[in-house]
């Protein structure tokens, strides 16, 4: 008896496990199979103007990069200096507890919040209209906890030994910071800006109520754009047209599944670095 | 040249503090814009009939959400439990059963899933699942049924890297005693480790609970928007999420400020979640 129900047991668990791979293979397999055969130079290297029967993505290609550029120029050095200020130099304490309660509430926001807040902020209140730049204040706020957490960590993780090597030679604690500490965790800091970025080309919510949904690559920081994920979103919505829909939606798993895919990499080795190797 | 040094050490530190403060600013920014903007809405409407009314009709000034929030109640609570526990399995199945080498290529595909764009999942649902659920039960197809279906796939991988996570923090110590007693593996896992990982698991399912709430345009596409209380799980339904993305384009007036409540009553349930979260993690080092 105990042993018929411990191998259902076993059986259930492989199931669901059988489950959860064979759902991102359908994903994947149904997407990219209708999806490849529309990606060409053609796709990628031409506008949007469907009325003239163009249906190319440059432009948005270009909208999607100078999202994601200006806001990880915002998020970074903030998100940095803030995860500095608490690895290295803030007590433990009321500021301490009260900083990171806040940090972990920014991450559990929804996107759609950050999207409301956006409009109402940044477009209407600061009157920077449907723009990049709204959209990359907003999107840098959301991947602020994201950049913060993962540079805390990485400068956990640098041995206490470097700093006081650099100490004991007479240097600083800001020289120790910037010259010792700061590039040994730059693997891990670099890992958490690759993932932020393949966040905020896959964000749809917060991007769509700040940058609006122009299919014309910025010009300006003031110039309302669409990025690839906006892009779909409306190919979809209003069914204009499922081929590139299909073509959009490949490109963007490619890019950000190769994005991850980088990152994890980058963790990877730099947990290499700091253990010599050894498997832990 | 020493008090240069000084000088740039405290500033560099208030520089660094300013930045950290930044992130307070923010969440500040955040909930004060919305509950300001939303207020006057509660004020209009009154809190307890914007709650609980059942018709939202923008042209005619009705505007209630019971619908939306038990679509989101529903939908969340469906993704929770179907893929919550699918996850959990596959944590089970990660952590204790499959050989080490077939859990080191099952992971990374399961992180994988975790990087898929929402709006992939919600094109994916509309083309793929909303046809087979009309072809199969009837109905259009765009439903909560569609909703849980396609929630359920994104918090899987949440659920399984941090139940998996739970489950690894469990002294070997633990299994061996049980196994030492004669338990088979399948009830040391059940009856000793899964217990003893509890909150960590209970904290996964909350934050995958969290996520699926929050879920915007993945939820659009395969809902079906109907702002009504659905009956079936074949009813289209529209969560709090959609309300505001859907009708924030063109809303003014008092419309505008319904949605910004809709935002508001968004955040209390994240609020909730997120205390939920602690509760759970707290609950678990007490209990040791």
């Amino acid at each position: 008896m105990r042993k018929i129900l411990d191998a259902l047991g076993y059986i259930l668990l492989w199931l669901c496990g059988a489950l959860s791979i064979a759902f991102l293979a359908v994903i994947l397999i149904y997407v990219l199979s209708r999806g490849i055969p529309g990606v060409n130079w053609q796709f990628l290297s031409t506008v949007y103007k469907p009325g003239l029967g163009l249906t190319g993505i440059r432009q948005i290609i270009w909208g999607t990069l100078g999202i994601a550029g200006l806001t990880l120029a915002i998020a970074v050095p903030v998100g940095v200096f803030a995860a500095i200020y608490m690895a290295e130099y803030a007590k433990r304490g009321r500021v301490l507890t009260a900083i990171r309660f806040c940090v972990e509430s920014l991450a559990g926001i929804p996107s759609i919040l950050y999207g409301l807040f956006g409009y109402t902020f940044f477009v209407m209140q600061c009157a920077f209209g449907f723009s990049l730049l709204s959209s990359a204040l907003t999107l840098a706020i959301m991947v602020l906890p994201v950049i913060i957490r993962a540079t805390e960590e990485a400068l956990f993780t640098v041995p206490v030994s470097y700093r006081e090597g650099s100490l004991a030679l007479g240097a600083g604690k800001l020289t120790t910071l910037m010259r010792v500490v700061l590039p040994s965790a730059v693997p891990g800091i670099l890992s958490a800006i690759i993932l932020s970025m393949g966040r905020v080309m896959g964000e749809t919510a917060a991007v769509y109520y700040t940058a609006g949904t122009m299919a014309k690559a910025p010009q300006t920081v003031f110039s309302s754009t669409r990025s690839l994920a906006v892009h779909l979103y409306l190919l979809v919505k209003e069914g204009l047209g499922a081929g590139e829909a299909f073509a959009t939606a490949t490109v963007l798993i490619v890019i950000i599944v190769g994005l991850n895919a980088l990152a994890s990499w980058i963790a990877r080795r730099m947990s290499q670095r700091f253990t010599g190797g050894a498997k832990t | 040249m020493k008090r240069m040094k000084k000088a740039l050490e405290r500033v560099a530190e208030t520089g660094f503090f300013l930045c950290a403060a930044a992130a307070v600013l923010a969440l500040a920014l955040i909930v004060v814009f919305l509950v300001a903007k939303g207020v006057p809405a509660a004020s209009k409407i009154g809190l307890w009939p914007f709650i609980s009314g059942t018709v939202w009709q923008p042209s005619a000034e009705k505007f209630g959400i019971a619908p939306m929030i038990a679509a989101s109640l529903l939908s969340t609570l469906g993704a929770a439990v179907a893929g919550g526990l699918i996850g959990l399995a596959c944590a089970l199945l990660l952590a204790e059963v499959a050989p080490r080498a077939l859990a080191g290529m099952m992971r990374p595909l399961i992180h994988l899933l975790a990087g898929i764009p929402s709006v992939v999942y919600g094109f994916f649902g509309l083309m793929a699942v909303v046809p087979l659920i009309t072809q199969w039960f009837g109905g259009t197809g765009n439903s909560l049924l569609a909703v849980i279906v396609i929630l359920s796939a994104m918090i899987l991988p949440t659920m399984v890297s941090l139940a998996e996570t739970a489950l690894r923090a469990v002294p070997a110590a633990y299994r061996e005693g049980s196994l030492a007693l004669g338990a088979t593996k399948m009830q040391t896992m059940l009856r000793v480790t899964l217990p003893a990982a509890k909150s960590g698991v209970l904290n996964a399912f909350v934050l995958s609970t969290g996520r699926a709430i929050g879920e915007t345009m993945a939820v659009i596409l395969v809902a079906g928007n109907r702002a009504a209380l659905p009956s079936s799980i074949l009813d289209p339904v529209r969560p709090l999420t959609a309300n505001i993305a859907l009708e924030l384009s063109y809303a003014s007036g008092l419309h505008e400020e319904a949605l910004y409540l809709t935002g508001v009553v968004l955040l209390l349930f994240i609020v909730g979640i997120n205390i939920a979260s602690h509760l759970a993690l707290r609950g678990g080092k007490g209990g040791r």
